[in-house]
């Protein structure tokens, strides 16, 4: 398929939903408050443009900071573990542990704890991609093939330079599978810790007040704005990948992959 | 390159015994080669002359050895040449020291041209050139080659010993070459060690006084081939 062609069959897709969902609203009569048809969601796009935007800019500085911070502190760990079996058997469990642990009832505790401000959603958003970009990393780094550190060892390398030289570029690729994975996890986390309390306002604030003063069109559009945001990080960090890692990344027809 | 009367065994009780009894010696310059059966502790041999394992009983005595592994491991990611100069990398030179190092001798292992290639763009037998070079390029004064073109077809398995054999004419150096090809064994080695399946040992020794080039179709080639297939036991 030609590259201009390849979203076709998504958009198309897409296009059916929407337009099942446009006759849907139109023919049974349900009331806009209840279901918005996507027209009335997109006419509340661009009415409520400013208030939108303004907490779009709250929520998606909240999430690039909150995936940044999640994958500094995240690669810093996985290293250490790397190193140290001592404490990768210390914390691998507790690693575990922290993936399970409910966002919803965290959250609050973090908002008495830090306040309302911008600190509980970075330390949400950390903890829920977190881990997934520790164990991720970590994998990446036990896959490789044991034959090479020997092979390093016979020439005289150290951990330290086998690590640099070897095992980080290898492990680049499973880092990269790691941020796409939690990339989508951070956007409801930081939906999840705005709604747990909030001074800056931002995309889950509304998606939680709008429909409490009847704007249910003004929540659906948040929530595609949040959703398109998904997308583009998980596309930036596709083209990123293509960009930085091609030796890793074997070309297939899909569209974001 | 000495080795006494070595045992390695690995697991507990029902374990296996890689090696028994096993002993070797390569005088400085000489290529030996040591062909046996699969699974008769070839490569525990090469990792203990290399110092990745100790023996549990028995002497290792060897000067620093380089390992050229069985697959070629080149690094996906690299360039042939940052592959090649790997070895110089690992002891602390820098990029650009490593590289100007490595460089002169892409054209005379015939890899002009191919320093910025990866290795997905490089023709097996080059990889193994590349990772031939790797080893050399570590200075050690000893080679531990692993079944080196073990992975190869059968045509540039013979362009490569060829290859190997001219190269090694060149620049001496002590090798140890693991292989089950017997043929190989006998157009590059100085001397052959045959060794029975596990416990591994060495059973006999053929000494090849042969002169270079050896072509694989010289009656002295043929008839030694012969003989070290014999005392593998499937000579017939």
């Amino acid at each position: 398929m030609r590259r201009w062609l390849r979203p076709l069959p998504a958009l198309l897709v897409l296009a059916a939903l929407l337009g099942a969902w446009e006759l849907y609203v139109a023919l049974s009569g349900v009331d806009p408050i209840i279901l918005p048809a996507p027209h009335g969601v997109i006419s509340a796009l661009y009415d409520d443009r400013d208030v939108l935007w303004s907490s779009f800019l709250v929520s998606a500085s909240e999430i690039v900071l909150g995936a940044l911070l999640a994958a500094v502190a995240a690669l810093a760990l996985a290293v250490a573990m790397h190193f140290s079996r001592a404490l990768r058997q210390a914390l691998y469990p507790l690693t575990i542990a922290s993936q399970a642990i409910p966002v919803p009832i965290f959250a609050p505790l973090l908002v008495f704890w830090l306040g309302f401000g911008l600190s509980p959603k970075l330390v949400v958003i950390a903890v829920v991609s977190f881990f997934s970009i520790v164990i991720t990393f970590l994998a990446g780094l036990a896959s490789i093939d044991p034959a090479l550190p020997k092979l390093m060892a016979t020439f005289d390398a150290g951990p330290w330079r086998t690590f640099r030289l070897v095992e980080l570029p290898a492990a680049m690729p499973s880092l990269v599978t790691g941020l796409k994975l939690t990339v989508t996890f951070t956007v409801i986390a930081d939906v999840l810790a705005e709604q747990a309390g909030t001074v800056n306002g931002g995309l889950g604030y509304i998606l939680l007040t709008a429909p409490a003063q009847l704007l249910t069109a003004e929540a659906f559009a948040a929530a595609l704005i949040l959703s398109l945001f998904a997308i583009l990080l998980f596309a930036l960090l596709t083209v990123a990948e293509r960009r930085l890692l091609p030796w890793a990344y074997r070309p297939r027809g899909d569209v974001l992959r | 390159m000495r080795i006494e009367a070595v045992t390695r065994r690995f697991g507990g009780a029902r374990g296996v015994t890689a090696l028994e009894g096993m002993s070797l010696r390569a005088s400085a310059g000489e290529v030996l080669a040591v062909v046996g059966p699969s699974g008769c502790g070839k490569t525990t041999l090469l990792e203990l002359i290399c110092g990745l394992q100790q023996p549990d009983a028995g002497a290792v005595a060897c000067a620093p050895a380089a390992l050229m592994p069985q697959r070629d491991l080149l690094l996906p990611w690299a360039g042939a040449l940052d592959n090649a100069a790997l070895a110089l990398r690992a002891r602390g030179e820098g990029r650009a020291a490593a590289r100007a190092q490595a460089a002169p001798w892409f054209e005379r292992f015939g890899l002009g041209g191919f320093e910025r290639s990866r290795p997905a763009e490089l023709s097996g037998g080059m990889r193994q050139r590349v990772s031939f070079l790797r080893t050399l390029l570590a200075g050690k004064p000893l080679l531990a080659l692993d079944e080196p073109f073990a992975s190869l077809d059968a045509i540039t398995r013979a362009e490569m010993q060829g290859w190997l054999a001219h190269v090694l004419v060149e620049h001496s150096r002590t090798v140890v070459l693991v292989t089950h090809d017997v043929e190989e064994a006998v157009l590059l080695a100085d001397r052959v060690v045959v060794m029975t399946a596990r416990p591994g040992r060495a059973v006999a020794e053929l000494d090849v006084e042969l002169a270079r080039p050896r072509r694989r179709t010289d009656p002295d080639v043929v008839a030694l081939r012969a003989q070290a297939l014999e005392l593998l036991g499937v000579g017939r």
